[in-house]
């Protein structure tokens, strides 16, 4: 649709311009370090949404591939010297084949079923990062070395000069994430407006109309499961070189739960919707600091509310009620 | 003429139930080829069968020469058969192009690298195929929907765009599941004259359908099942003077 390319292009821009005005409103290094772990998990987010949003299925083990992402960099970099984005890419790799592998037989199924077969996937994966101490730390974590290009370190306690300007390594980080994110749209808006975008989007408006007409609706549900594996590892990667540590938490089931409940709040099938979501749950928390042991319970409950009052969720819902405003002012005038 | 369609001693069972049992006939190219029977005759198990939604319990379906028992829906399509259903599958969550777009999806190469540098051999392809889709929606007669979302369309336009899909994907035979089922006379005419000019292409069409008026117009040939079983199959005329069916199913 022309309107669905201008609306993707305006998204797109919409976003390149927020990203860089954070900046002039932020100064504090806390600050950035939480926009830097917001735009990177808002990108795995975006890789959920082209599963759950767009092809209709469903991933409650999506922190897992987070997680294999986030070690395999970690250990590759910090325990065998590796650069990073070789180690970035070969993990990448590998999550793509095991999620290939996993996925080919599990998205036979449907419903409750496929829910508790990735949930299941997602606590295999953090109970071998937990248990294989010697190679990750085991429950504690393992400190993880900076991100690098060719000899050449990004660290947020780094100083650095970009055109011509002194910038601090937390404002570099947060500018790297933020053109990563950028580009994990771009990416999947043009995935989505596609033949594979269609049939992707087939697969969860009508299975068997997407059959019949000649879409093998098994490769594409292993297609974009393997993509959506392959954008949480990408982040993971990025997520253990920024924090410089990596503990098997960030593969848990707390971890997928939040994602999920990023993609459904922000709103399913909405690439720009889902970023909204992922920074609105990751604020929340810090707004409601004194809270903190009470965060699951406060992502269950807004889990539970968008279900029932705002399904659609929360861009999709406000872009529909500004649309109807629009048309009742507009039918006002006539 | 050679067979396009050879279904051979057909059956099906659910349970204790045989939906379609021993079945046989044959649809010729460029045939309209009605399926008719009193409901619950099987009609849209015997199509589900062919389109291979079922596997048979026994028995065998060619596609010009092939069997296609074991093949599923997609490799069907590949195969030049398309279908549309009683109960209508469109994609709510996509615009009525895209659904016919959706059509296209064999004709068009899905290479992950073009798609998602969005590279121009995509952006021509795709161009080209909503060309294709465009005509295709005026043809059946949704050309006042070609910037429509799919869920805000009426049930009737939705039937058309159905068939506009299955033809997107160049098909030589299409199978149509009660196409004028809900709809009013006006629309019946409308999908009769549909019907002759995707015939007047040389497409083959296979029918499932109730209106009488409808099929007997339209049909080269006919079929009629009862219980799961053929009850008679000739052209319309045979079909009307064949007493079995006058008994069973016409009514007198």
């Amino acid at each position: 649709m022309a309107q669905l390319s201008q609306f993707r292009l305006k998204g797109l821009l919409i976003l390149a311009i927020v990203i860089f005005a954070v900046p002039l409103f932020i100064t504090n290094p806390f600050h950035y370090g939480l926009a830097t772990q917001i735009a990177l998990i808002a990108g795995a987010v975006v890789g959920l949404n082209l599963l759950v949003g767009f092809a209709g299925q469903i991933s409650l083990g999506h922190a897992g591939f987070f997680g294999l992402g986030a070690y395999f960099s970690a250990i590759t970099t910090s325990t065998y010297g590796w650069s990073a984005i070789p180690a970035l890419v070969v993990g990448a790799i590998g999550v793509a084949i095991i999620a290939w592998v996993v996925g080919r037989p599990i998205l036979r199924l449907k419903g409750h079923y496929l829910s508790m077969a990735t949930l299941a996937v997602g606590f295999i994966i953090a109970i071998i990062l937990n248990n294989e101490r010697e190679i990750t730390g085991g429950p504690d974590g393992m400190p993880v070395v900076p991100f690098d290009v060719f000899g050449w370190e990004l660290s947020p306690f780094g100083q650095y000069t970009l055109f011509g300007m002194e910038i601090s390594g937390d404002l570099a980080w947060y500018l790297f994430a933020g053109v990563i994110l950028l580009v994990a749209v771009w990416l999947a808006q043009n995935l989505i407006d596609s033949p594979i975008g269609r049939a992707l989007r087939s697969v969860h408006g009508s299975e068997v109309a997407a059959s019949v007409v000649g879409v093998n609706t098994a490769k594409y549900k292993s297609l974009v499961f393997v993509i959506s594996a392959v954008y949480a590892s990408v982040m993971g990667a990025l997520y253990a070189h920024y924090q410089g540590f990596v503990t098997p938490a960030i593969a848990g089931f707390d971890f997928s739960i939040i994602l999920i409940t990023m993609v459904v709040l922000g709103g399913m099938g909405s690439t720009i919707g889902v970023i909204i979501g992922a920074v609105v749950l990751e604020l929340l928390p810090q707004l409601l600091a004194d809270f903190q042991d009470m965060e699951m319970v406060l992502f269950g409950l807004i889990l539970m509310l968008t279900m029932i009052f705002m399904p659609k969720g929360l861009l999709p819902t406000a872009a529909n009620l500004l649309a109807k405003r629009r048309k009742k002012s507009a039918g006002g005038d006539v | 003429m050679t067979a396009l369609v050879e279904v051979n001693n057909l059956s099906k069972a659910f349970g204790g139930v045989h939906a379609v049992e021993d079945v046989s006939f044959s649809v010729e190219a460029g045939q309209v080829y009605s399926v008719i029977g009193p409901n619950g005759a099987g009609k849209t198990t015997l199509f589900n069968l062919i389109t291979g939604l079922y596997t048979p319990t026994s028995g065998d379906v060619k596609l010009n020469g092939e069997s296609t028992v074991r093949l599923q829906p997609n490799e069907l399509a590949e195969r030049g058969m398309c279908r549309t259903f009683q109960q209508m599958q469109i994609c709510m969550n996509m615009t009525a192009m895209e659904n016919v777009m959706l059509g296209r999806h064999l004709t068009l190469k899905s290479n992950l690298l073009t798609t998602l540098f969005r590279l121009p051999a995509l952006t021509r392809d795709e161009k080209a195929a909503r060309e294709k889709a465009t005509e295709l929606m005026e043809f059946v007669g949704c050309g006042e929907y070609l910037n429509a979302e799919a869920s805000a369309m009426s049930y009737g336009a939705l039937k058309r765009l159905e068939i506009a899909r299955a033809l997107a994907a160049e098909p030589k035979i299409v199978l149509l599941d009660e196409p004028a089922a809900g709809l009013n006379a006006v629309e019946t005419a409308a999908l009769e004259e549909l019907i002759r000019k995707i015939a007047a292409q040389g497409i083959t069409v296979m029918l499932v359908e109730h209106d009488m008026k409808l099929v007997m117009g339209i049909s080269d040939r006919l079929l009629v099942l009862n219980y799961g079983r053929v009850l008679a199959e000739g052209t319309p005329e045979q079909i009307r003077s064949n007493p079995d069916v006058i008994a069973a199913y016409l009514g007198g």
